[in-house]
């Protein structure tokens, strides 16, 4: 009794095979992000410095530092991130907890979904022909800042909506029934349980921003500005773009740079992404439903 | 309503003709109650046949709904509140409301009880006064003035529940609903409510939902049995328990419906 039987065996086997296969799977989707991480680590890290972060290009790219494309890709992200957050945020309120369940919301909630689908040189394309064009804002920061803004749009409604209706709907309920108004609720209860979703998905977005060329590429930055903007109607470099300048259109540049200025970009955005899954497992903790 | 015998009695809660449909479905046929203030009235009949949609539309709850559709009128301390000129806030106010499952929000204990005054009144006024108070009737004071400060979501569901029944009584309404307040509670907390709902008589005029007919029995003073969306009996409860008029209560109280 209880001794394995042939089948037994057999099914041990394929069982074991099976693992093995997905254990292998995930390794081969790792190697690569591995691969990249220690290639720039080890060619571009040699060239960082404190005088590269915070000194600009010379000798016609070919040296210096990167400090106007990091100072112009903060600024960049920084404006599109005040027009897209509140303007997402606000969205997102109304589609949760004010529109009636009818053909339009579905509409517009279909709408916003396909709007996040849209490859960004299309973006592009349209931020040329709406900021730079029409309301004649020029190639500068505020027509590139604008351009990510509409396309960082519809994922921060998609992140805002979700964690607000994530909210329990017993709270509401409790709220009105104790005569409050839907904005009372909104601002006492739903958002401040919403928040660190909502904070999740905007940090996110941040650090795809960060990396994002074809959108500001035609619409406010610089291959080269020997200085930096002084408003935002200036045009300014920016790191992404930096990134592809030095690699592919500048003739003489030692291998090391472009690594260096990959390192960066990539630590910026790793960076914030951990400041987001640090801060939502904070808010989580604290939070008991 | 001065040619019933009853006339001499204020009624808290007043129904007349009340229809209701979801769309297309009709869910109240006529309604036609007066609920005497004070008293605590539960509110009988199997699942489905409308009981918590009367409750729902008494603090109009159900217009949140678009496509709930009411005619007729419901008086709550002789005022129609379907009235045009009624303030929906001010309903709510009167007219407070327990659920099943209980739904303290997540902030402290003393936030929650606090959160209607501050919604109502503008003075901060005397709050320790006010949680004290709160909490001392719905006997949850000695358990819990130590940890006034604790999320309220941490508490048991006895405790939650009844929480829940003193979050309302700082804005003073008159009319108290409870949608089985007890069917999430285990036994012994489902006692301490009871208990705790037959001390509230007579301050508030109390109307109580629930399936449990032994509950309805021991803890209520009037009994109003539906069936499909319609009145079949209403009087005191010991009456209807030992005496019901109508076949159906009588059929329904001996458990031949589910
Ligand atoms: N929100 C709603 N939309 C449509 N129909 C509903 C809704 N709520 C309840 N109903 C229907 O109305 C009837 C009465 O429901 P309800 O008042 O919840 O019954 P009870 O509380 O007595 O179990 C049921 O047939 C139910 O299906
Ligand atoms: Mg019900």
């Amino acid at each position: 009794m209880f001794e394995a039987t042939a089948l037994n065996r057999r099914n041990d086997r394929t069982q074991a095979l099976f693992r093995m296969l997905f254990l292998l799977m995930t390794l081969v989707l790792i190697v690569p992000v591995l691969i990249i991480l220690t290639t720039l680590i080890v060619k571009g890290g040699p060239v960082l410095s404190v005088d590269f972060l915070f000194t600009s290009p010379t000798d016609g790219m070919t040296a210096g530092g990167i400090f106007p494309a990091l100072f112009g890709t903060i600024w960049l992200v920084a404006v599109a991130l005040l027009v897209s957050v509140p303007l997402g945020v606000a969205a997102a309120i109304y589609l949760s907890e004010y529109a009636p369940d009818n053909w339009m919301t579905r509409v517009i909630n279909l709408a916003i979904i396909n709007l996040a689908g849209v490859p960004s040189i299309v973006h592009a394309l349209f931020g040329v022909g709406a900021f730079v064009i029409f309301f004649g804002f020029g190639t500068s920061i505020l027509s590139a800042s604008l351009t990510l803004a509409i396309m960082t749009l519809p994922v921060v409604i998609v992140a805002s909506r979700e964690s607000l209706q994530a909210v329990p709907h017993a709270f509401r309920e409790a709220c009105w029934n104790m005569g409050a108004t839907r904005w009372q609720t909104i601002r006492k209860v739903v958002l401040p349980n919403a928040v660190s979703g909502i904070l999740t998905g905007v940090i996110l977005e941040v650090s795809r921003t960060t990396g994002e060329t074809a959108p500001i590429m035609f619409t406010g930055a610089a291959f080269f500005l020997p200085f930096l903007p002084q408003s935002v109607f200036d045009q300014t470099m920016a790191l992404s773009l930096h990134l592809f300048v030095v690699s592919t259109q500048v003739p003489g540049v030692p291998e090391a740079l472009p690594y260096g200025v990959a390192l960066v970009l990539i630590a910026m955005v790793l960076l914030m992404n951990s400041v987001s899954i640090a801060f939502r497992m904070y808010l989580r903790g604290k939070k008991k439903w | 309503m001065s040619k019933s015998p009853q006339s001499a009695v204020d009624f808290a809660i007043h129904t007349r003709a009340l229809n209701l449909w979801y769309g297309s479905f009709q869910a109240l046929f006529d309604v036609n109650l007066d609920i005497k203030q004070g008293m605590i009235t539960s509110l009988i009949g199997p699942s489905g046949c409308g009981k918590s949609t009367f409750l729902r539309s008494v603090n109009r709850i159900n217009e949140r709904l678009g496509y709930a559709r009411i005619e007729g009128a419901i008086e709550v301390m002789k005022r129609n509140v379907y009235d045009p000129e009624v303030e929906l806030i001010q309903v709510r106010k009167q007219v407070g409301m327990v659920f099943q499952r209980p739904n303290p929000l997540p902030i402290s204990i003393r936030d929650n009880i606090l959160f209607g005054h501050r919604l109502h009144s503008k003075s901060k006024g005397d709050e320790d006064d006010i949680v004290e108070e709160a909490l001392r009737k719905v006997l949850l004071w000695d358990k819990v003035k130590d940890r006034l400060k604790d999320k309220a979501t941490g508490l048991s569901l006895e405790e939650q529940q009844k929480l829940c029944i003193a979050r309302l009584l700082p804005v003073k309404p008159s009319v108290l609903l409870m949608d089985e307040p007890c069917s999430a509670l285990d036994p012994k907390g489902t006692e301490a409510v009871e208990e705790l709902i037959w001390e509230l008589r007579g301050e508030y005029t109390i109307l109580i939902v629930t399936h449990n007919m032994a509950q309805a029995r021991r803890a209520s003073e009037e009994c109003i049995f539906m069936l499909m969306g319609k009145v079949i009996e209403h009087s005191a409860t010991e009456e209807m328990f030992v005496t019901p008029a109508q076949a159906e209560t009588a059929d329904y109280i001996e458990g031949r419906y589910g």
